[in-house]
C-alpha cells in the first residue's frame, strides 16, 4: 500500500515560514499603518522617507518575503480548511490550483512592485 | 433508598435496527464506580443484550474507549461522580463504523498500525554472539513517551481529519512510527517515510490538537506528528538540493 | 438428466451468510460547531484569510510607493476612511489570534536542547512572545523614525 508521493513537504515549509513571519510582523503593520496612524495617534512619515526606507535591499527582501510567504501560508492553510471545513476533498485538483496559483500570482506581482520602488 | 444515575446508552442491533438509538438505564450511583462498572451492572442486572468491549479495567488494555458525554474516554477511568448530575450519554467511539451497540470496527486502525511498521528495523541483524543492542538512558528517553501508547483509539475518535479522511494514517499510528524512528537501535525511518510523507500521511494533519488532549497516556501524538512534519520537510529539501545524497 | 440446480433445492438452499450491516455514521458538514476546541480550530484556520488580505494590502502599499508621492497620498487618504479603519481592526483581531495560536503551538514542532536537556515548552512560548514584542517595536521604530 505504497503511498502516492506528493509535494506537501514543500508547501508545508512555505506554510510554516509564512505562518511564522506573518505572526511576528503583520500585527504591527496593521496596528500602525492601518489603525494608529489613521486615528492620529502617530504622524504618518512623509513619502520621501518611506521610499528611502523601502529601497534598502534588506527592506525589499523583507517586504517581498512578507508578501509572498503570507500568501503561501494562506494557500496551504485555506486548502485544508476547504477540505475539512467544507468537505470539498473531491475538488482537490481545482482547490490546489486555485490556492497555490493565487499565491504564485501574488508573489510575482509583489516581486514586480517591490523591485520597482 | 440508594441514589441512582441515568445512563443513556447508544444501542444498535444490526439484525433489527437501521439507525442507532439511545436507551435509558438507571444504575446505582456508587462512589468509586466508573462508567464501565455501570455498564457491567446493566449487562448483569438489567439488559444482557448490551454489547461493549472491555478487559483489564485498569487503563492498560485500551479496549473500553467510548464517547462519554461526547468526549472520547476510557470508561474504566471515568468516574460516575465526574459526570453528575447525569444523565450520562455513552456512545461508541466517533468516526468508527459501529458493529453493534458500543462495539466499533477496528480493522482500519489495525491496517494503519501495520503500515507504519511499528517494530525495530535494522539493515543487518547482528549475530547473537555479538551481544545485545545497547542503549543509554538518554537514548531511551528520546522515544519513551511515544512507547506509552495503548492503542485505545481515543485519539482517532477525537480527530476530525481521521473522521473525514479514512485514508489518513492518524495520530496513534504516527506516534508509534516516531517511537521507532527515535529509537537509536532502529534503521527503518526511510521505510516509514514511504508511508508517511505521501498522501494520507503526516501532512494531512491540520493540527487540531485534540488527539493529545484526550490521550490517557500523555503520548502527545500531535507533537509527534509536528516533529515528523519538520524532519520530513528537512529531508525533502535535502533530497532536492542534494539529489545524489543518501536520503 | 436434470441440471443440478433444478433438483434438491432444499439441500442446496439459497441463503445469505449472517453478515449484519455496520452502521457508518456520516460526518455532518457542521462538525466543527458543536465543540469549543473545534470552533477555535476553525477560527484559527480562517485567520489565514486575513493574513492573505493583508498581504494584498501590502502589495497595494508597495505599488503606491513605487508610483510616486501622489499615489501614496491617495492610499494614505483611503487608510483614514472609516471603512479602511474598520477593516484593519477586523484584520488586526484575526492576525493577533493567528500570532497567539501560532506561538502557543510552536513547542509542538520545535524540540530545542541545551546540552542534553530539553527546553520546556513554556520557555519556547515565552521566547516567541518576547521576540514578537521586540520585533514589533523594531519595525514601529524604523517606520516612525522616517
Amino acid at each position: 500500500m505504497a503511498n502516492k508521493k506528493n509535494n506537501d513537504p514543500f508547501w508545508w515549509t512555505l506554510f510554516g515560514a509564512g505562518g511564522t513571519i506573518s505572526a511576528f510582523f503583520i500585527p504591527i503593520h496593521v496596528a500602525l499603518i492601518g489603525i494608529a496612524i489613521p486615528l492620529g495617534w502617530f504622524a504618518m512619515p512623509d513619502y520621501e522617507g518611506l521610499v528611502e526606507l523601502a529601497r534598502h535591499p534588506l527592506s525589499r527582501i523583507y517586504l517581498f518575503a512578507l508578501i509572498s510567504l503570507s500568501l503561501f501560508h494562506w494557500a496551504h492553510r485555506f486548502r485544508f480548511t476547504l477540505y475539512d471545513g467544507l468537505q470539498l476533498k473531491h475538488l482537490e485538483q481545482y482547490i490546489v490550483v486555485f490556492c497555490y496559483g493565487s499565491a504564485i500570482v501574488g508573489t510575482v506581482i509583489g516581486l514586480i512592485f517591490v523591485l520597482s520602488i | 433508598m440508594e441514589t441512582t444515575i441515568t445512563l443513556e446508552v447508544q444501542r444498535y442491533l444490526p439484525e433489527k435496527d437501521t439507525e442507532p438509538y439511545f436507551q435509558e438505564y438507571k444504575v446505582p450511583l456508587r462512589k468509586k464506580w466508573v462508567v464501565l462498572d455501570a455498564l457491567n451492572y446493566i449487562k448483569d442486572n438489567i439488559d444482557g443484550t448490551l454489547s461493549y468491549r472491555w478487559s483489564c479495567r485498569m487503563g492498560v488494555c485500551g479496549s473500553c474507549g467510548m464517547m462519554v458525554n461526547d468526549k472520547p474516554v476510557l470508561t474504566c477511568a471515568t468516574f460516575l461522580e465526574e459526570c453528575l448530575p447525569g444523565p450520562i450519554r455513552v456512545a461508541p467511539l466517533s468516526y468508527f463504523d459501529v458493529i453493534r451497540d458500543l462495539v466499533v470496527n477496528t480493522d482500519g486502525f489495525m491496517d494503519k498500525l501495520k503500515r507504519v511498521k511499528p517494530w525495530l528495523i535494522t539493515d543487518q541483524v547482528k549475530p547473537v554472539p555479538e551481544g545485545e543492542y545497547r542503549q543509554t538512558p538518554e537514548q531511551k528517553a528520546e522515544y519513551d513517551q511515544y512507547s506509552m501508547c495503548i492503542n485505545c483509539m481515543l485519539c482517532y475518535a477525537a480527530c476530525p481529519v481521521a473522521g473525514l479522511e479514512p485514508e489518513f494514517v492518524g495520530p496513534a499510528a504516527i506516534a508509534l512510527a516516531q517511537r521507532y524512528n527515535y529509537d537509536s537501535r532502529d534503521e527503518g525511518r526511510k521505510q516509514r517515510n514511504e508511508e508517511l510523507l505521501g498522501e494520507g500521511g503526516i501532512y494531512s494533519c491540520t493540527l487540531v490538537g485534540e488527539c493529545s488532549e484526550v490521550c490517557p497516556k500523555a503520548v502527545d501524538p500531535a507533537g509527534a506528528i509536528q516533529r515528523y512534519k519538520v524532519s520530513g520537510a528537512a529531508e525533502w529539501w535535502k533530497s532536492v538540493v542534494v539529489p545524489w545524497g543518501d536520503t | 438428466m436434470a441440471k443440478t440446480d433444478d433438483i434438491n433445492t432444499s439441500t442446496n438452499p439459497r441463503y445469505q451468510r449472517y453478515r449484519p450491516e455496520r452502521y457508518s455514521p456520516r460526518m455532518s458538514i457542521f462538525w466543527w460547531v458543536h465543540k469549543k476546541p473545534f470552533v477555535k480550530f476553525i477560527v484559527r484556520e480562517l485567520t489565514s484569510l486575513f493574513v492573505a488580505a493583508y498581504a494584498v494590502l501590502l502589495i497595494f502599499q508597495v505599488r503606491a510607493l513605487s508610483q510616486g508621492a501622489e499615489a501614496w497620498e491617495a492610499l494614505v487618504a483611503w487608510f483614514s476612511t472609516p471603512f479602511s479603519i474598520g477593516l484593519h481592526v477586523i484584520i488586526f483581531l484575526f492576525v493577533v489570534f493567528h500570532a497567539i495560536t501560532w506561538f502557543n503551538l510552536a513547542p509542538t514542532a520545535m524540540v530545542l536542547r541545551i546540552g542534553k536537556k530539553r527546553i520546556p515548552g513554556g520557555v519556547i512560548i515565552t521566547i516567541n512572545f518576547l521576540m514578537w514584542i521586540a520585533l514589533s517595536l523594531a519595525i514601529a521604530t524604523l517606520i516612525l523614525a522616517r
